[in-house]
C-alpha cells in the first residue's frame, strides 16, 4: 500500500536563500499589524474592559434584532452591541463599563431582564465590574511575558543562547501577527484569545524546537558544512513532520471550529491562524534568524550561501 | 530499546486498565453507580465546569471601606464608655474623621490617665504566622495639647480583614447550603475576595441576594415623642437615628442609636405562619441572656413600639403589648413565603461583618451549557475521525498502531481528569480536541526518523530502535515548551481558561507516556511476531 506523502523523501528546497524575501515579508506585515493595532484598536471584550455581556434565546420565534435594539437603547445604558449569535433565536447584548463602581455594572443585568423579562431564556451572563477587568489584563499580558521568559530559560539552557534569541523572536512575531489579526477583523479579544495565544505560543514553540534539535543535531555531525546548508538539510528532514503535525492540528481545530459551538469560535480561529503562522515562523524566521544572530555558530564559511548551499548536503 | 521486561509490560497494561476502569464511572448515570457499580472500585465522575453544566460564578470583595467604618464606630463608642469610667475624664470634639478616632482631653492634668485608658483600648491580636508576637489593632497617637488620635495600625488592619474574609465564607456558606444548592465552592480568592461557585443554580438574582445581604439585625425602641418633620430634615435628639421602613414610599422612623438586641442574641429563626391572619412571619427564638434582657427591657416598656431593624431598614414596628418573658418571638412585615423564609435563613446564619459588592459575575444557563457540551462532542469525535483518517492514510499500519495509541490517550485523559476531580469546561474540551491533533505529533516525529534510518540502509529492527532513540529527546524538549506555556496559563487563569490549561497539561503528560511506553511495547510485539526485514513506512 502506497501511503499519503505530501513530500517526496529527498526535498532539498532552499529555505535560506528565501530569507531575504521571508524576513520582509514577516517584516512588512508586523508593521501592518502595528498600524493595525494603533488605527483600528483592539475590541476588548468586557474581560478586560468591563462591562456586561448577555447571551439571549427568544422563546418565540426567531429574534427581531430592531425590536431588541430600540428595547435596549430605551435602557440608557450607553452604546449597546445587539448582534445575532449563531442560532437566529440567539441575540449577543454588549453594554458598555457603566460609570461609576462594581454594584452599577451588576446592577445593569436587571435592568435587561426587567425588560425582556419570561420572553427570552438568559443563556449566559457576564458581569465584570472596572477593578476587576483591569486586573486580568494585567495578569494576561503577565502572563504572556511570563510564558516567554520561561521559554527562554529553558531553550537556552538545552541548547545555547542563540537559539533561546531565535526561538523568542519567531515567538514574538506569531504574538505580533495573532494580534495583528485580531485589530484587522476587530475580533473580540478576551480571556480565552490570552488562552489562545499561550497555546499558539506552545505549538509554535514545539515546532521551533523540532527544527532546532534537528540543527543541533547537524552541526555536532557535520562540523564543517555552512550554516546555511545546515538549517535548510534540518529543515528539509523534518519538512514531513513540520507538515503533518500542522496537518493532523489543524484537523482537529477545523471540526472544533466548524462543530465546536459559538461560544469558542472566535477562539479556536485564532488557533487555526496561529498554527499556521507558527509553523511558517519555524521554518522561515526562528532557523534563518540563527545565521544573523551569531557568526561564530556558522562557523568559518557562514556568509556564503547560494551554490555552496545546494552542494553541501551530497558533500556530507 | 525495543526489549521489554516481563513487569514493565504488565506496568503498561495495568496503567490502561486502571484508565478504563476509572473512566466507566462517567457512562453511568448517579443512579446506576449507586446501585450497580461495586464501591470498591473507582466511583468518581468528571466534575463538568459551569459553562457546561450552568450555574453561577460571583466574584465578591469586602468593602474595606465599610468595615473601617463600622469598626472606628465602635472604638469610638468605647473611648466614650472609657472616658466616662470613674473617675470621669473630661473631654471635646469626639469624632471619627480621615480614618481615625479623635478627641481632645480638656483637663491637663488627666493626660496621662487619658492616655493609658486609650492605650488600653489598642487591642492585642493574636498573631500565629509571626510566632505569637501580639500585634495591636489601633495606634494611639499624642498629638499634644490633649488631643489624641487612634487609627488602624497597618498589620492590624489586614489582620482584621482577613479574618472579616474567613467570617464571611463562614456565613456565606451557611447561607447557601440553607438554599439547598447543590455543591457550591465557596473559596477565598486573594486578599479580600471571596469566590461562590454555584453549579446548577438557576436563579442567580436570589442567589445573589441571599448572599449579599449583611443580615444585621437589631432592635431600638422608638422614639415616640422626637418631631418627625425636623428628624427628616437632620434635628435629631442624642443618642437617636433615622431609619426608614421597607415600605414604598418609605417610611422614616427614630429609634434608640444604642440596640436592645442584636442578631447576635438569636439562637434560630423558623418561617412560620401567623395564627389569625395566616400571613407568613418569621419566628425567632433568643439565647439566655437575650431572652433575660428583652424580657427586662419589654417589662418597662409596655404600649411604646419598638422597631426591628434588619440592614438599617426597619422591617416592622409592633406595639409591646405585654411583657415577653418566653424569649421567643414573630416579625412580622408583608412577607411573601419566600421571602420569610429567606429572611430566616439569613438570621439562622448570621450577619457578615462588612458589606460585599459583587465585582464580577458570570452565568450560564443549564440550555447552553448542554448545547456547549453537545457541540464539544460532535467536534471531538469529527476531529478524532479526522486524524484516524489522515493518519491511516500517511503511515498505514503504523498509523494505525498510532490510532490505537491516541484511544489509549484519550482514555488517560479523560480518566486522569477524572482521577485529579479537575473541572472540565468548554475550552478544556477544546484543549483535549487540540491535543487529539498534537498527540500524534510523538509517533509523527518517531516514525518520520524510522523512515530517514531505514533509508540510510539500517536494518527493519536498528531503524525502529535508533527511530525511537532519536526522537524521545527531541519529544520531551518539544513537549516541554507547550507546558511550561500550560503552566503560565493555569497560574493566571480562572475558570474555563484554567479549565483549558488543566486539559493541555494533562493532554501532553499522556502523550508522552503513550509515545514513549505504549506504541513502543505495539511495535516491539509486532517486531517479535513479524520478524519485519523492512518497516512499512
Amino acid at each position: 500500500m502506497r501511503h499519503l506523502r505530501l513530500f517526496p523523501d529527498d526535498t532539498a528546497i532552499p529555505f535560506m536563500r528565501w530569507r531575504k524575501f521571508s524576513f520582509l515579508f514577516s517584516g512588512i506585515l508586523s508593521v501592518l499589524c502595528f498600524v493595525a493595532y494603533f488605527t483600528f484598536g483592539m475590541n476588548t471584550g468586557i474581560d478586560f474592559q468591563g462591562g456586561t455581556l448577555m447571551e439571549i434565546q427568544t422563546k418565540a420565534g426567531p429574534a427581531d434584532l430592531g425590536d431588541i435594539r430600540q428595547k435596549m437603547n430605551g435602557l440608557g445604558l450607553g452604546e449597546v452591541q445587539v448582534q445575532s449569535f449563531g442560532a437566529p433565536e440567539n441575540v449577543l447584548l454588549r453594554i458598555v463599563r457603566q460609570p461609576g463602581g462594581d454594584a452599577e455594572q451588576v446592577a445593569v443585568v436587571g435592568k435587561v431582564q426587567a425588560v425582556f423579562g419570561d420572553t427570552v431564556e438568559y443563556r449566559r451572563t457576564e458581569v465584570v465590574g472596572p477593578r476587576v477587568s483591569g486586573e486580568l489584563a494585567q495578569n494576561g499580558i503577565i502572563g504572556v511575558l511570563l510564558a516567554l521568559a520561561g521559554i527562554m530559560v529553558y531553550v537556552w539552557f538545552r541548547f545555547e543562547w542563540q537559539y533561546s534569541l531565535g526561538a523568542v523572536i519567531a515567538t514574538l512575531h506569531d504574538i505580533v501577527l495573532t494580534i495583528g489579526l485580531f485589530a484587522v477583523l476587530q475580533l473580540e479579544f478576551n480571556l480565552s484569545s490570552i488562552a489562545a495565544i499561550l497555546t499558539i505560543i506552545g505549538y509554535s514553540l514545539n515546532d521551533t524546537v523540532v527544527v532546532y534539535d534537528r540543527i543541533r543535531e547537524m552541526r555536532r555531525k557535520y562540523k564543517r558544512m555552512p550554516l546555511p546548508a545546515m538549517l535548510d538539510l534540518a529543515i528539509n528532514q523534518t519538512l514531513t513532520r513540520t507538515t503533518n503535525t500542522a496537518l493532523t492540528t489543524l484537523i482537529a481545530l477545523l471540526a472544533l471550529y466548524v462543530f465546536g459551538g459559538e461560544v469558542i469560535r472566535s477562539f479556536t480561529f485564532a488557533m487555526l491562524f496561529g498554527v499556521i503562522v507558527g509553523t511558517y515562523s519555524s521554518i522561515f524566521i526562528a532557523a534563518p534568524v540563527l545565521i544573523f544572530l551569531d557568526p561564530q555558530l556558522a562557523g568559518d564559511k557562514s556568509e556564503d550561501e547560494g551554490e555552496e548551499a545546494k552542494a553541501a548536503p551530497a558533500k556530507a | 530499546m525495543l526489549y521489554f521486561s516481563r513487569w514493565k509490560v504488565t506496568a503498561i497494561l495495568l496503567t490502561i486498565v486502571v484508565g478504563l476502569l476509572v473512566l466507566v464511572p462517567n457512562f453511568l448515570t448517579a443512579d446506576q453507580l449507586q446501585k450497580n457499580w461495586p464501591n470498591w472500585l473507582p466511583g468518581r465522575q468528571i466534575v463538568l465546569g459551569l459553562d457546561l453544566q450552568g450555574g453561577v460564578y460571583l466574584l465578591y470583595e469586602v468593602d474595606t471601606a465599610d468595615y473601617q467604618a463600622k469598626r472606628l464606630k465602635g472604638l469610638e463608642n468605647d473611648v466614650r464608655i472609657a472616658m466616662r469610667q470613674d473617675p470621669r475624664i473630661g473631654y471635646t470634639g469626639l469624632t471619627v474623621s480621615n480614618g481615625a478616632v479623635q478627641l481632645r482631653v480638656r483637663d491637663a492634668d488627666k493626660f496621662a490617665e487619658a492616655k493609658k485608658r486609650l492605650d488600653g483600648l489598642v487591642n492585642p491580636l493574636s498573631n500565629a504566622l509571626l510566632g505569637g508576637t501580639a500585634v495591636s489593632e489601633f495606634q494611639v497617637e499624642d498629638a499634644g495639647e490633649g488631643l489624641y488620635r487612634m487609627s488602624f495600625t497597618e498589620e492590624g488592619l489586614s489582620q482584621r480583614l482577613g479574618k472579616v474574609v474567613d467570617q464571611s465564607i463562614e456565613v456565606i456558606r451557611r447561607r447557601v447550603d440553607e438554599l439547598g444548592t447543590t455543591e457550591p465552592s465557596i473559596q477565598r480568592q486573594s486578599i479580600s475576595r471571596i469566590l461562590v461557585e454555584a453549579p446548577g443554580e438557576k436563579d442567580p438574582a436570589r442567589l445573589k441576594d441571599i448572599i449579599g445581604r449583611t443580615a444585621q439585625l437589631t432592635f431600638h425602641l422608638v422614639d415616640v415623642n422626637a418631631n418627625l418633620e425636623d428628624a427628616v430634615k437632620g434635628v435629631l435628639p442624642p443618642g437617636t437615628m433615622l431609619l426608614n421602613s421597607r415600605d414604598t414610599p418609605p417610611r422614616p422612623y427614630v429609634v434608640e442609636e444604642a440596640p436592645l438586641l442584636t442578631g447576635e442574641d438569636l439562637t434560630d429563626a423558623q418561617e412560620a405562619f401567623q395564627s389569625q391572619t395566616n400571613e407568613p412571619v418569621v419566628s425567632f427564638r433568643l439565647s439566655t441572656g437575650g431572652s433575660r434582657k428583652f424580657a427586662q427591657v419589654t417589662t418597662e416598656n409596655v404600649n411604646r413600639p419598638f422597631a426591628i431593624v434588619l440592614d438599617d431598614e426597619v422591617i416592622s414596628a409592633p406595639v409591646i403589648r405585654e411583657p415577653i418573658t418566653q424569649g421567643s418571638g414573630q416579625i412580622s412585615g408583608n412577607f411573601t413565603v419566600e421571602s420569610a423564609n429567606d429572611l430566616a435563613v439569613l438570621l439562622r446564619a448570621g450577619a457578615l461583618p462588612a458589606r460585599l459588592g459583587v465585582v464580577e459575575e458570570r452565568t450560564v444557563g443549564p440550555g447552553l451549557g448542554a448545547d456547549s457540551i453537545a457541540a464539544g462532542q460532535r467536534a471531538a469525535v469529527i476531529g478524532v475521525v479526522g486524524v484516524v483518517v489522515f493518519m491511516l492514510a500517511s503511515y498505514g499500519l503504523f498509523g494505525l498502531f498510532a490510532n490505537v495509541a491516541l484511544m489509549v490517550n484519550i482514555v488517560l485523559i479523560f480518566a486522569v481528569l477524572t482521577l485529579l476531580q479537575a473541572t472540565l469546561t468548554l475550552p478544556g474540551i477544546a484543549g483535549i480536541v487540540l491535543t487529539m491533533g498534537m498527540a500524534v505529533d510523538s509517533n509523527v516525529l518517531i516514525y518520520e526518523r524510522i523512515r530517514e534510518e531505514q533509508r540510510l540502509g539500517r536494518s527493519a529492527i536498528t531503524a525502529i530502535d535508533t527511530g525511537f532513540q532519536r526522537a524521545f529527546g527531541t519529544i520531551v524538549d518539544a513537549n516541554i515548551t507547550t507546558l511550561i506555556a500550560a503552566g503560565v496559563l493555569f497560574q493566571l487563569g480562572s475558570g474555563p481558561v484554567r479549565g483549558f490549561a488543566v486539559t493541555l497539561t494533562v493532554g501532553i503528560l499522556t502523550t508522552m507516556f503513550t509515545a514513549i511506553t505504549f506504541t513502543r511495547l505495539v511495535i516491539a510485539v509486532w517486531v517479535r511476531r513479524t520478524r519485519p526485514t523492512a518497516v512499512p513506512l
